[in-house]
């Protein structure tokens, strides 16, 4: 056991055991799984994902290069750090090697995400957050401090003295200030990931992993934090850097000031004995603390000379220090058993050997938004170099790095004060002599030296350049201790300097982030809304299947018991054909168009006249865009000399409104008309068939519906109990057929009146595939299925919908290009397989036809391809649209259709199968 | 058989007691539904005589600021934009509602066309109604910024909302009736978080 009496802030009264690599480890509440197995002496059983060598656990927190594991219980997650998962009992996991394994049981957790807004946003709780904070919140701003360990402090390890106190007295002091200022948000456990313009900052809050979560289990285990602050304080800390030596991977080598933290954290100890190989002051505070805590230390300077204060403490304790000495290697099988030091490579003994170049500043958050990072040659880190608006970086982020200097910086005059601790200038030392392909610079990624030098060799001299071709900083921690000493190396290799390089970019995500809580509730049943109509639980009922059109759900068929789809779709048009049917027509788009200027606009976006319509009228109309292809298609009804209520397909209801829109703000503005969506107002419900008349006539017994009185492509206004309802006598079947317009408000009731008046008649609910049926019998086209956005009105067969007299409307223009005039362009033209039993596949291609029925040997002019097609009751035989070049021209020509290596033959005909003289519509 | 009376139901009527149930076991959020109301879209010019001429008829002076909403005698007026409005009515016949708004306004180059079954309405109430509203929507919800009188088109979840505040710990969602059994199925999964502990 490792584990130290009177160090460490975890719960040494309870207990919590833990599972590894099937072996069992009791730790405490406040340790995270690293510690545990430190505790015990033990490593997860991990290799290199290339090398396949042992690998252990190399600092305490993020910026820990090595120590993954994957998580088995109480969920499975691959890849997470052994440092970063806190201790919980049950907990089981296993190492890694090279890589992890998804989930394959469902995630029954939830996630979510809260919007917050604030004035100011503090980025990391350590001293200099904490004093930031609190100076804000006395200010009486809105705060929100997050911070990514469990608890606050940052790297403060009691050791220090802050207002000649001991330094977590303070925090908990500022802590609990915080906590009760009903101005301040302040989150542990979270992490600010990523930082986007205004003052945006995305944060994960893992707030269920280091509890057994009894009663809260409804409580979402990760929350996105999406906020949105006026001004943010990064203040995020510094990332201690190693120093690159031969056979650097082996566990047991660590960085100095995570042995440190793991020591005052959880009580641990990393190592007996302790080797200290440093250019930089802050790891003789770990040589002190380790040796205080029972370790036998000595301590390797690379500088010259060792700091003076540092080395009166050190002789006081009997450490030994040795300035101006470099390790060069490691020994060592599972463990490291000795560090090489010298250019003799002398071997001392050791069992933990700690490495600290110097640190670079966690600007990331800085970064992420454009932030400039330049190099400081006094740090030897990259540094911010010019401010940004919104944002100050503070303390450790910043290059400060003395605690009384980061209190001033954080509080101003009203900081707490810290004693002056001098410091000797860091020495830049990337890596010291020794074998380049055993010098590990990305240790997951089992990236060397000698891989830098690879890239380097090969031309490159950009450092994003070499990190793709070395893959170095494009493991889980994305480089935090790797990714500057790769630019430092490369420039060594290139000889220049490394402020000439720079540093790759920082991007979002700062640590991993879980697909899960970025879908949040997305997922399952609110993936993506489902919209419905408001007779939805009556076609639910009614027992039908439903097809998505856009959000919406919308019924498909009815099948009956033992019916499949074609049954079910062949009864209902049959039904429609000889009696009468029923659809739920109200996701229609609807907009009602007013105003003295309303026939105008309708007459510039319409391909056809409006203005000409009469009142009581209805007119069936195309939309183009400006490059004169079909947009949208609907009915016009004219309600009055200044006001007209249109309809646009399912799907294109708001893109409609947004296009009217556009040209009515931006285009016409002199235009007096206003535009007003009535999608959801108005359910739409169509009766169809030779029975059709008799139905609405007995519903609403006041109209006469008669053909003299109620002709095709008008409309009446009448009303059911009082209730206003309109009746339009529009066909998308052919048939006789009327559409009934309700408030949507008493759509069951006039859904459920029809039925009941059409009982005696056999009234039959159809779906949309019916529809699709009837529709394509008479070729009318749907907009998005038998059209791609380079259909033209023409092309469909449409030019009578073009008008000849207008002067101008959107999309004319195009109508004149060479491109519309070409006569092999596709057109819609009706596909008979000659078998008369072979449904074509819709997106099917269309070639000539071959008399041995082969498809030959490519290339294949294509001719065109099958839009739509389906079995026809009313045909009694498959029947398919297809859009084919010069297809008009081709009518009465057999095509191949290839479906399943057979060549079928098809017929090409008149796109109206069923009824071309158009004698059924008026019943 | 099915019921063909034309009386006027809460698109979402069969959620009703599971929101109220729901409501029981939450701390700080109760769900409920409001009863339809007639509403009209007026588009009206901002400047000159119109929005006065229509006030009278209204019941109440329409807001002179857009995402702000005022009383009416039977009603509100939420101003939707620079030239729109929502007129809303718990007394009028929809009809009613909508022809004499538009014989007001159409003098003025206005128009108001009835919207009142294009949404429905949700009451959020309690303590927590802002946190429970801030997990799935991006506005500034904080009570300074988004006090009573204010309303805001926005998105809950992925649905487009009028939200409104009646009091910091009041709001409505006027919600389209094709989404709004997707925003309760989103509000009673948010609202999960706010079981009191058992």
């Amino acid at each position: 056991m490792s584990r130290i009496e009177g160090y460490g802030r975890i719960d040494r009264s309870r207990h919590v055991t833990v599972t590894v690599d099937g072996a069992a480890y009791t730790g405490h509440p406040g340790d995270s799984l690293a510690s545990v197995l430190l505790a015990h002496d033990a490593r997860p059983a991990n290799t290199g994902v290339k090398l396949g060598r042992p690998r252990g656990i190399g600092a305490s927190w993020t910026e820990d290069p090595t120590g993954l594991v994957q998580v088995e219980e109480p969920f499975p997650e691959p890849m997470l750090l052994a440092t970063t998962v806190e201790a919980t009992d049950g907990l089981v996991a296993r190492g890694v090697n090279g890589q992890g394994r998804l989930s394959e049981v469902p995630d029954l957790a939830r996630y979510d995400r809260l919007h917050t807004h604030c004035d100011v946003l503090v980025i990391g709780a350590g001293p200099a957050g904490l004093v930031a904070a609190r100076t804000a919140a006395r200010r009486g701003d809105d705060v929100v401090l997050v911070d990514d360990r469990p608890t606050a402090g940052g790297t403060l390890t009691g050791t220090e003295t802050i207002d000649g106190r001991p330094s977590l007295d303070v925090v908990d002091e500022i802590v609990a200030e915080l906590t009760t200022s009903p101005n301040v948000t302040h989150l542990q456990r979270t992490t600010a990931f990523g930082h986007y313009d205004d003052g945006f900052v995305l944060a994960l809050e893992r707030r269920t992993s280091h509890t057994d979560d009894g009663g809260l289990a409804r409580r979402s285990r990760q929350r996105v934090h999406r906020i949105r602050a006026a001004r943010i304080v990064v203040a995020a800390g510094a990332i201690e850097r190693p120093i690159v030596l031969e056979d650097n991977d082996r566990p047991g080598i660590m960085l100095a000031a995570s042995a440190r933290d793991f020591l005052h954290r959880y009580g641990v100890l990393a190592g007996r004995e302790v080797v200290v190989f440093t250019s930089d002051d802050a790891a003789y505070a770990a040589a002190v603390d380790l040796h205080d805590a029972g370790a036998s230390v000595q301590v390797l300077d690379a500088r010259a000379t060792a700091p003076t204060l540092w080395s009166r403490r050190c002789a006081d304790r009997g450490i030994a220090v040795t300035a101006n000495t470099h390790v060069h290697g490691t020994r060592g099988e599972d463990r490291i058993t000795a560090a090489l030091v010298g250019p003799e490579r002398r071997e001392v003994a050791c069992d933990l050997l700690l490495t600290s170049g110097g640190w670079n500043p966690t600007a990331h958050l800085f970064s992420h938004v454009g932030g400039r990072l330049a190099y400081d040659p006094s740090l030897g880190a990259f540094r911010p170099a010019a401010p940004r608006p919104g944002v100050e970086v503070i303390g450790a982020a910043d290059g400060t790095f003395g605690l009384a200097d980061i209190l001033r910086q954080a509080g101003g005059v009203g900081a707490p004060p810290a004693n002056e601790e001098p410091r000797d200038p860091t020495a830049v030392l990337w890596r010291t002599d020794g074998d380049p392909t055993r010098q590990f610079v990305d240790i997951q990624r089992d990236a060397t030296v000698a891989d830098i030098a690879r890239a380097v060799g090969a031309g490159m001299t950009s450092v994003e350049h070499v990190k793709r071709y070395t893959t170095i900083g494009t493991a889980h921690d994305q480089g935090k201790t790797s990714g500057v000493i790769a630019s430092g190396i490369t420039a060594e290799l290139l000889g220049r300097p490394v402020e000439d390089l720079g540093t790759t970019t920082f991007r979002p995500p700062y640590t991993p982030v879980a697909f899960a809580a970025l879908a949040g509730r997305e997922r399952g049943d609110l993936f993506d809304p489902v919209r419905t109509t408001p007779i939805h639980d009556r076609h639910v009922a009614a027992g039908a299947e439903f097809e998505d059109v856009g959000q919406w759900k919308r019924a498909r068929h009815y099948p009956h018991p033992g019916e499949n789809m074609t049954d079910a779709v062949l009864r209902e048009c049959a039904a429609v054909r000889t009696s009468v049917g029923i659809m739920d027509a109200s996701t229609l788009g609807k907009i009602d168009v007013r105003g003295p200027d309303a026939a105008v606009l309708l007459d510039r976006l319409y391909t056809n006249m409006m203005s000409s319509l009469k009142v009581g009228r209805v007119r069936y109309g195309v939309m183009c865009g400006n490059d004169g292809m079909v947009f949208d298609d609907g009915t016009v009804l004219r309600l009055a000399d200044d006001r007209f209520l249109v309809t646009t397909t399912t799907g294109n209801a708001a893109a409609v409104l947004d296009w009217m829109e556009e040209w009515l703000q931006t285009e016409w503005p002199e235009l007096r008309v206003r535009l007003t969506s009535v999608t959801e107002q108005w359910s739409i419900f169509a009766v169809a068939g030779p029975r059709s008349r008799d139905v609405v006539g007995a519903v609403f017994a006041d109209l006469d519906v008669s053909n003299e009185a109620f002709g095709f492509m008008t409309w009446h206004d009448t009303a059911l109990d009082g209730v206003p309802v309109r009746l339009a006598r529009i066909s998308f079947s052919g048939e006789l057929a009327f559409e009934v317009s309700v408030s949507a408000w008493y759509a069951p009731a006039v859904w459920a009146r029809l039925l009941e008046a059409g009982r005696d008649h056999g009234i039959t609910p159809y779906g949309t595939e019916t529809m699709h049926v009837l529709r394509a019998e008479k070729g009318y086209p749907i907009i998005g299925q038998d059209t791609d956005g380079t259909v033209s009105p023409h092309d469909l067969g449409m030019a009578w919908a073009v008008s000849k007299k207008k002067p101008d409307f959107v999309g004319r223009r195009s109508f004149g290009r060479p491109q519309n005039q070409d006569p092999l362009r596709k057109q819609l033209v009706s596909l008979l397989p000659t078998d008369a039993a072979t449904k074509l596949p819709e997106g099917s291609q269309i070639v000539r036809f071959a008399d041995d029925g082969r498809l030959p040997a490519p290339p294949v002019p294509m001719l065109g391809h099958v839009t739509s097609s389906y079995h026809s009751a009313a045909l009694d035989r498959p029947f398919a649209l297809a859009l084919v070049k010069g297809g008009r021209e081709r009518i009465g020509e057999v095509v191949g259709v290839p479906v399943a290596g057979e060549l079928v033959p098809a017929l090409i005909g008149e796109t109206v199968l069923v009824d071309p003289e158009g004698a059924r519509r008026d019943g | 058989m099915a019921d063909t009376s034309m009386l006027v139901r809460h698109p979402l009527e069969t959620r009703r007691t599971l929101l109220a149930e729901l409501s029981a076991e939450l701390d700080g959020v109760a769900l409920e539904l409001e009863a339809p109301l007639a509403a009209v879209d007026l588009r009206l010019d901002p400047a000159g005589p119109g929005p006065a001429a229509v006030a009278e008829v209204a019941g109440g002076p329409l807001p002179p600021q857009p995402d702000t909403w005022t009383g009416l005698a039977a009603g509100q007026a939420l101003r939707l934009g620079p030239d729109e409005w929502l007129l809303t009515s718990a007394a009028a016949r929809p009809e009613d509602w909508e022809f004499g708004l538009d014989e007001a306004a159409a003098p003025f180059g206005g128009a108001a066309v009835d919207v009142s079954a294009q949404r429905t309405t949700v009451r959020v109430r309690g303590a927590s109604a802002r946190p429970l509203l801030a997990s799935g929507c991006a506005i500034d919800l904080r009570p300074a910024s988004f006090p009573r009188g204010r309303c805001a088109q926005t998105l809950l979840g992925q649905a487009g909302v009028l939200l409104v505040a009646l009091a910091d710990d009041d709001l409505q969602l006027f919600v389209r009736p094709s989404f709004a059994g997707y925003v309760v199925d989103w509000l009673v999964d948010a609202a999960q978080e706010f079981r009191r502990p058992s």
